[in-house]
């Protein structure tokens, strides 16, 4: 099994979002009300500690497995796409309380009704895809 | 083990996050979930339908790796190192919920009013989650990702798309709770 290591890093990522409550309907709700610091420090310091391994990653110029230099593939440009798409997701997000992560965490978590959200992200998706070419970006 | 089971702080999960990141861009994989939304369409047919689920989806393989691996994740976080409490909201947070006719926030990780099949089922709360999901889903394969490939992926290599991005979910979050919610519930 060629892929284990990545199932295990998936194992790993969905213990830590639902142990700091980020895989939370209430968290999210309370995040966008601002009453409380927790998803705002749980993004903050992932963001901050993403940064610095990043900055050490290029300054020693450190290589991935494959031998080429560590780094992220640049976004495309624009600005149309981020801002709509940006806000769409963003609506849903606090709507259903759910990113495409937690999604998943949730049912393995045995909530079963987030099918529903699965589905029709799903859904959402295919839209897109047959959108994509009239929509600005 | 009584601190693992525990809820984990904010500073204990988000560099473990970080670290979640770096960890797939050093086996040469770019952390990013939504991908797998288009991947799983792709899979399902979707090609026939549309060029942009036409792509090597094979390639794709151990991001479904990772969606599995969360599937475990959450079992595990309910199940083996289940929280003892329940969620410690801010007192200001519950109140307002149970103005929106939400009791007891914070027992179970989520609401029973939106989640439990009594509710899903109905036509609001099956209205409100399908809503949500298509939002999600639209939304992020049109934003070119979510909270994982721009928030916290584009952020840490400083890219000017995700931080437009980012204030953007804010911004419809932000709308959401605050303007839309009044109306819904």
């Amino acid at each position: 099994m060629k892929h284990i290591k990545f199932l295990l890093i998936g194992i790993f990522f969905g213990i830590v979002l639902f142990k700091s409550e980020a895989v939370s309907w209430y968290r999210i709700f309370e995040m966008f009300k601002f009453q409380s610091f927790h998803m705002y420090g749980v993004i903050g310091s992932a963001v901050a500690t993403g940064i610095t391994l990043m900055l050490i990653a290029k300054s020693k110029s450190l290589k991935n497995i494959k031998g080429s230099v560590i780094s992220v593939p640049l976004k495309d440009k624009g600005l149309t796409r981020y801002i709509i798409g940006g806000f769409i997701f963003g609506l849903g997000w606090a709507l259903s309380g759910a990113c495409p992560g937690p999604m998943y965490i949730l049912l393995g978590a045995g909530q079963f009704s987030i099918l529903i959200v699965i589905a029709f992200a799903l859904l959402g998706t295919f839209i897109y895809g047959l959108l994509k070419d009239k929509l600005p970006h | 083990m009584e601190f693992i089971s525990q809820p984990w702080p904010w500073y204990v999960a988000g560099p473990l996050i970080a670290l979640t990141m770096f960890i797939l861009l050093y086996w040469g994989k770019s952390f990013g979930m939504s991908s797998n939304l288009r991947t799983l369409c792709a899979i399902g047919g979707a090609g026939k339908f549309a060029d942009f689920f036409k792509f090597d989806w094979k390639a794709q393989q151990w991001n479904l790796m990772v969606v599995l691996g969360t599937i475990i994740g959450g079992f595990i976080g309910q199940y083996v190192l289940t929280n003892p409490e329940p969620i410690a909201l801010s007192a200001n947070t519950v109140s307002d919920l149970a103005a929106f006719g939400f009791q007891n926030a914070g027992e179970t990780v989520l609401p029973p009013e939106l989640f439990s099949w009594e509710s899903a089922l109905t036509l609001k709360g099956f209205s409100i989650l399908a809503i949500g999901g298509l939002l999600v889903g639209f939304g992020t394969r049109y934003g070119g990702g979510c909270t994982s490939g721009h928030a916290i992926t584009g952020l840490s290599s400083l890219q000017l798309p995700s931080l437009i991005a980012t204030i953007s979910f804010f911004v419809g979050g932000l709308v959401m709770i605050h303007f839309l919610f009044p109306l819904i519930f």
